[in-house]
């Protein structure tokens, strides 16, 4: 079977994860990211390329940060932006997803960003529009539930890249709750794909997944073991709300353990870049001090992403 | 066909723009053949030429037909644009297509007082209003074939035909 992310061609037509997506396509989309880049340094930050074009931001979850980002990438490419607030619209209705879709479709909706609690979703959309014809109906996933977050996954290895340059020689940590990020799934995917020799998993038992070591990870439950001579520390966001049932004995105890200081930062390379995809738990997964501090891209990350999503919604609308 | 030595072309070039740019013009060259003309007419004309780049892929009108081409360049224009006189560079004048689409760039980092259009090889053809102020050489091609600058080891300039994709 086809990866369905792909068309006739072989060219990416939707976005739905990083995972089984060639290194080549992931290069491409990181080196098309440089020169939007750029764009947002110029008096006029738009480009006419999806002028005409409509893109519908379809969140079924609430996200401030990638739906705003997703939406100026959108606009700096020039197309128009349609925000759907789905908690209140139709499905609270009984209206279906793919019903919806068609609706919008019929609206000649051009794309769909879509972020849903439940994974598959947006595969779900991209094999329906697929199996209509409406070839010319692209799908980008903002975000399904534990499952994937590509976007966000290319703009860390932006952020990487653009810091440290070549992935061969990196030893890579991503800290905390693998458990419920999608953000790690991602970023892992993405790394081993593009040849990061040594990428850790640093958590708890209870936040890291049995299964995770099958993707060629190395589990770390001691954090400072974990981070000894690491080139990027990942922190992520401890997801309280996704957790049922007595996960952690607490978020101070967790800081203790997993909470990024100074102190056990102090054990990574000296030039080490800290990231984090937001929003941050300050005082539970990372502290002020490291997260304002020298080493941090966290802000770098957040305009970085505006120009990744450009190169993704272009690539994907042009095939 | 027989097609004119690219260094003969450009010496030709040069000497059609000495003396008539603006002695503080900008030269802005097209990627990619565009660029490397730009750089080498910034070092044979006398004045104060600062040298930039434009990649237009983000503004060309094709793009529902063909996509992005897979290597973007970042567009490189370290100087004012408002106000300035800038000489558009390229490497062979065909449709006017993708002059149109450097103008419209152009505008989106500032109003110029004058834009000018310098080229190697004009091969006719034209699709829109848009004439070389400067030409190295005007020629007569077959439209099926595309006319391709490149460059050898020793970065000599080479002019070159292949079959047309478009």
């Amino acid at each position: 079977m086809r990866n369905p992310q792909l068309n006739a061609a072989g060219d990416l037509t939707h976005l739905l994860t990083l995972e089984g997506l060639p290194a080549e396509i992931i290069l491409r989309v990181l080196d098309t990211a440089v020169p939007f880049a750029s764009i947002a340094e110029r008096e006029v930050k738009k480009v006419p390329l999806l002028r005409g074009r409509s893109v519908f931001n379809l969140f079924f979850e609430n996200s401030t940060r990638t739906r705003t980002t997703f939406e100026i990438a959108a606009k700096r490419l020039s197309a128009d932006v349609i925000n759907l607030n789905i908690g209140v619209s139709s499905t609270s209705k009984g209206e279906t997803l793919l019903d919806t879709v068609d609706n919008l479709v019929a609206m000649n909706a051009d794309m769909f960003v879509v972020r849903h609690a439940q994974s598959g979703a947006p595969h779900l959309i991209a094999a329906h529009l697929n199996r209509m014809g409406r070839t010319h109906v692209h799908v980008v996933n903002a975000g399904d539930g534990r499952h994937a977050h590509p976007t966000q996954g290319l703009l860390d290895l932006f952020t990487i890249r653009h810091y440290k340059k070549d992935f061969r020689n990196l030893v890579v940590a991503i800290v905390g709750d693998v458990l419920h990020s999608r953000v790690a799934r991602s970023l892992i995917h993405g790394l081993t794909t593009l040849g990061t020799p040594e990428v850790r998993v640093i958590g708890p038992k209870t936040l890291i997944p049995t299964a995770v070591s099958s993707l060629g990870v190395r589990v770390h439950h001691d954090m400072r073991e974990g981070l000894a001579g690491c080139d990027v520390v990942v922190m992520l966001r401890l997801q309280s709300e996704r957790m049922r049932g007595a996960l952690l004995p607490s978020t101070g105890e967790y800081f203790k353990h997993y909470g990024l200081t100074g102190e056990k930062l102090a054990v990574a390379k000296g030039d080490a870049i800290v990231m984090h995809p937001g929003p941050m738990n300050r005082g539970v997964e990372i502290e002020s001090a490291v997260a304002d501090g020298e080493r941090s891209v966290i802000l770098p990350q957040v305009t970085f992403g505006i120009a990744v999503r450009m190169a993704v919604l272009s690539i994907v609308a042009g095939a | 066909m027989a097609l004119p030595d690219a260094e003969e072309t450009l010496a030709a070039l040069a000497d059609r723009m000495r003396g008539a740019v603006a002695f503080d013009a900008k030269f802005v060259g097209i990627y990619s053949g565009g660029a490397w003309i730009a750089e080498r007419l910034a070092r044979s004309i006398d004045g104060d030429h600062a040298v930039g780049f434009i990649d237009v892929s983000f503004y060309r009108d094709d793009f529902s037909r063909k996509g992005l081409k897979p290597e973007v360049k970042r567009t490189e224009l370290p100087f004012e644009v408002e106000g300035a006189t800038i000489v558009l560079i390229d490497d062979v004048l065909f449709t006017g297509r993708s002059v149109r689409a450097a103008i419209n760039e152009l505008f989106d980092y500032g109003r110029p007082a004058r834009i000018e259009l310098a080229v190697l090889v004009d091969r006719g053809g034209r699709e829109l209003p848009i004439e070389a102020t400067y030409a190295g050489a005007r020629l007569a091609v077959a439209r099926h074939l595309s006319i391709v600058l490149s460059r050898d080891g020793g970065g000599k300039l080479v002019l070159g035909t292949e079959a047309s994709g478009a």
